[in-house]
């Protein structure tokens, strides 16, 4: 067992209060007593986190956590588990811990489980203040490059870094540059691919808005780097103030000379250009991206030939989205290699989330690549609210799919999200729980679908429509075991027969809701009912006799549907209840029921 | 921009300014202005902040907009920096509450306690 231990014992301010000194002094003597200070090294670190039950012991290897240690704990750790390797039960950290002793940011779970890359100036700088952004080491990654490193070391160190694009395909952005230098052209362009447009998704606009320099700047590596010298930001023009703080510091970038002509004394010149789109989903999908800039009508086109190839206005095109160019920066500051070492083998560095639904912490987080589901959803996000049960969790928005329970355990990353039947998307997570209906869930998606269709190719734009029908069909408790094969029929030859990525994904969300949670379908299909009290047509809403008589529900009811004494059990009437479910989300007690057990009985 | 000597002289004076280097007491109340905190209502947390400082005469508060922070359910959320190297996270800030942390905590030193991010999160 005594294979150089490490003892971290931690010397936050806190912790220092409940006496971590004396604990180090303690384990040293009861090492030295033992005579394993060789293989032994005590460490007092810095603030685990965890304050209200500290201080806190780590033991490497194995990271065991102790909680609420006392000097007269010590022997006992030191000869139970550093000599014998078996660690003390009653000591390890229970997992229920009082936030209210948090007191900054890096102490907050919140924030200390997140690695910010993407995001590290957002709520830090002022946007607005180009200087601001110089002092967080702003533009010395565009400096370094042009002072110091030929284009083909550019796209090397980024083939290094093992950089995937952030906005969905997960595609390597060093290859792309490569592909897009390779083009002969006396006309390159770059574009910033910023029509953020997932439902639920908005890590785009935080970057655009707390840190529009990272963008501005990683751009200008990227012309530098394809031998283009003007960019494009390609933006919705549903985000007024990131469109306004764009234009702010591209004006202050042009006065202060880190855009515009011969930069850092060199011959390389780079302007950049905003663009406003008219928030069509399709315009995500760089081919349509490129013809709305063109003043076309925003629709794909075929590929090949690639934007690298033959892109805007015919000339050679390379696209990133926003929160790829945010982290291009640091990866010149810090090193491909540095780079390189977080994350997983294949997917490294970061991703930024943006975490809707059912969950306590609403908001955006970025994590290393190779969290697990479980560890962003429960530790991060701060798990369920409600003492709701988790159902799933949906990513890659209407492009991606479900995943339940069983795979919660499963590290993130491009290729296992793939495996998984959903994918990364942009970064929305939408948390789903026992109030979800998974078939309405896939309905909304495929509306969405519907709605965004460009319409140019008849898989996606007759296909997904037929495949809504069936869904409403089944919504509204008419739905036969048969629509259940035509969907799944009809969804794969939609995914084969597409143009592009839109319509190829488009059928994912029904497709995986129908393989996770095929009984929520059948239960739609065979018995009619909507099991998650969601589908109108399918559900009854009752009191169960867990009611309390508090009135809540009666007071929140729309219609006036529900009666009762205070402290009886209340009632509702079926004949004008209308199924909101308002007086579900009202009871303090859990007593309103949409079991089919529940209500057939009454 | 000619020389990266040039960037690096700038980023320096940036920094010192940024963080309150040299400067006694020095406080930078941060008001998260993305789209979020804007919908929440940081206007008036930022034009009340502006005010009272300015009308209190503190040369040694710096009021700055930033962007969103991650914590969107909890906007309008206000970071103190303080010179001391000490950080202190208020959200579900109001314009009343932004008078109230003038008050106690820039003028007093005495941090809220119940306005506090850890406090109010469940």
């Amino acid at each position: 067992m005594l294979d150089r231990m490490h003892i971290l014992i931690c010397g936050g301010t806190e912790c220092k209060e409940s006496n971590s000194l004396e604990l180090r002094d303690k384990f040293n003597s009861e090492i030295n007593k033992l005579a394993l200070g060789d293989d032994v090294k005590t460490i007092l670190t810095g603030c685990f986190g965890l304050c209200a039950l500290g201080p806190h012991v780590v033991v490497y290897p194995g990271e065991t956590l102790y909680s609420g240690v006392k000097v007269e704990d010590v022997p006992q750790i030191v000869e139970q588990h550093i000599k014998n390797g078996k660690p003390v039960e009653r000591l390890l950290y229970k997992g229920e811990f009082n936030r209210n002793k948090f007191r900054n940011r890096s102490e907050l779970t919140f924030f200390a489980r997140q690695k910010r890359i993407a995001l590290r100036n957002c709520g830090v700088i002022d946007p607005l203040n180009i200087n601001e952004y110089i002092a967080r080491q702003g533009y010395e990654a565009l400096g370094k490059v042009l002072t110091k490193m030929t284009p083909e070391e550019v796209i090397d160190e980024m083939k290094k870094s093992g950089l995937r694009g952030r906005g969905g395909g997960g595609f390597p952005t060093g290859l792309k540059w490569e592909f897009a230098r390779k083009s002969v052209s006396e006309q390159k362009f770059v574009i910033c691919n910023a029509d953020e447009g997932d439902p639920g998704a908005f890590m785009d606009r935080a970057v655009l808005e707390g840190d529009p320099h990272s963008v501005l700047e990683a751009m200008a590596i990227c012309g530098y780097a394809i031998g283009a010298d003007t960019g494009y930001i390609y933006i919705r023009a549903e985000y007024p103030v990131a469109v306004a703080r764009l234009e702010e510091a591209i004006q202050q970038a042009k006065d202060l000379g880190v855009l515009g002509d011969n930069l850092f004394g060199s011959d390389f010149s780079f302007n950049i250009e905003l663009r406003l789109g008219a928030g069509a989903f399709v315009c995500g999908e760089e081919t349509a991206l490129i013809a709305s800039i063109e003043g076309e009508r925003g629709m794909p086109r075929k590929k090949p030939p690639f934007p690298a190839v033959k892109g805007l206005f015919g000339k050679p095109t390379n696209v990133n989205n926003v929160e790829t160019f945010a982290n291009i920066p640091v990866i010149f500051l810090k090193g491909a290699d540095w780079f390189k070492s977080i994350g997983t083998e294949k997917s490294s560095g970061t991703k930024v989330f943006a975490l809707g639904g059912k969950i306590a912490n609403t908001g955006l987080l970025e994590i290393p690549m190779g969290t697990t589901l479980r560890e962003v959803i429960y530790e991060i996000g701060g798990g369920i609210p409600n003492k709701r049960e988790f159902k799933a969790v949906q990513t890659g928005g209407p492009s991606g799919g479900c995943i339940t329970k069983e795979s919660l355990d499963t590290p993130i990353d491009f290729d296992n999200l793939i495996g998984l039947g959903s994918m990364m998307g942009s970064g929305g997570m939408i948390i789903m729980d026992e109030d979800n209906c998974m078939v309405d869930v896939a309905r909304f998606y495929l509306e969405f679908t519907v709605d965004e269709s460009c319409g140019k190719c008849t898989p996606c734009r007759e296909g997904t429509k037929r495949m809504l029908d069936i869904l409403n069909r089944i919504c509204a408790g008419q739905g036969t075991l048969e629509d259940l094969d035509v969907l799944e029929s009809l969804g794969n030859m939609i995914k084969d027969s597409s143009l592009c990525g839109l319509g190829q994904t488009a059928p994912n969300p029904v497709l995986s809701t129908l393989k996770h949670f095929r009984d929520e379908y059948l239960a739609h299909v065979v018995d009619k009912v909507c099991p998650a009290g969601v589908c109108s047509h399918l559900t009854n809403y009752v009191i169960t006799d867990a009611c309390i008589g508090c009135t809540k529900c009666a007071r929140n009811c729309p219609v006036g549907a529900i009666e009762g004494t205070v402290k009886g059990k209340h009632t509702i009437d079926p004949s004008i209840c209308v199924k909101c479910g308002a007086c579900k989300t009202a009871c303090p007690v859990n007593a309103i029921s949409t079991d089919p057990e529940d209500w057939k009985v009454a | 921009m000619k020389t990266l000597e040039e960037l690096k002289a700038l980023r320096k004076k940036s920094y010192e300014k940024m963080y309150m280097i040299g400067v006694a007491n020095g406080v930078r109340v941060q008001v998260g202005y993305g789209t979020c905190g804007i919908a929440a209502g940081a206007k008036p947390v930022y034009d009340t902040f502006v005010e009272e400082i300015k009308a209190l005469n503190l040369d040694n508060v710096e009021v700055t907009k930033v962007g969103c922070m991650g914590e969107c359910a909890f906007e309008p959320i206000v970071e103190i920096l303080e010179s001391n190297g000490s950080k202190t996270i208020y959200c579900l800030v109001t314009d009343r509450i932004a008078s109230e942390i003038v008050e106690e905590h820039i003028l007093k030193g005495n941090r809220i306690d119940k306005y506090l991010l850890s406090k109010i999160k469940r």
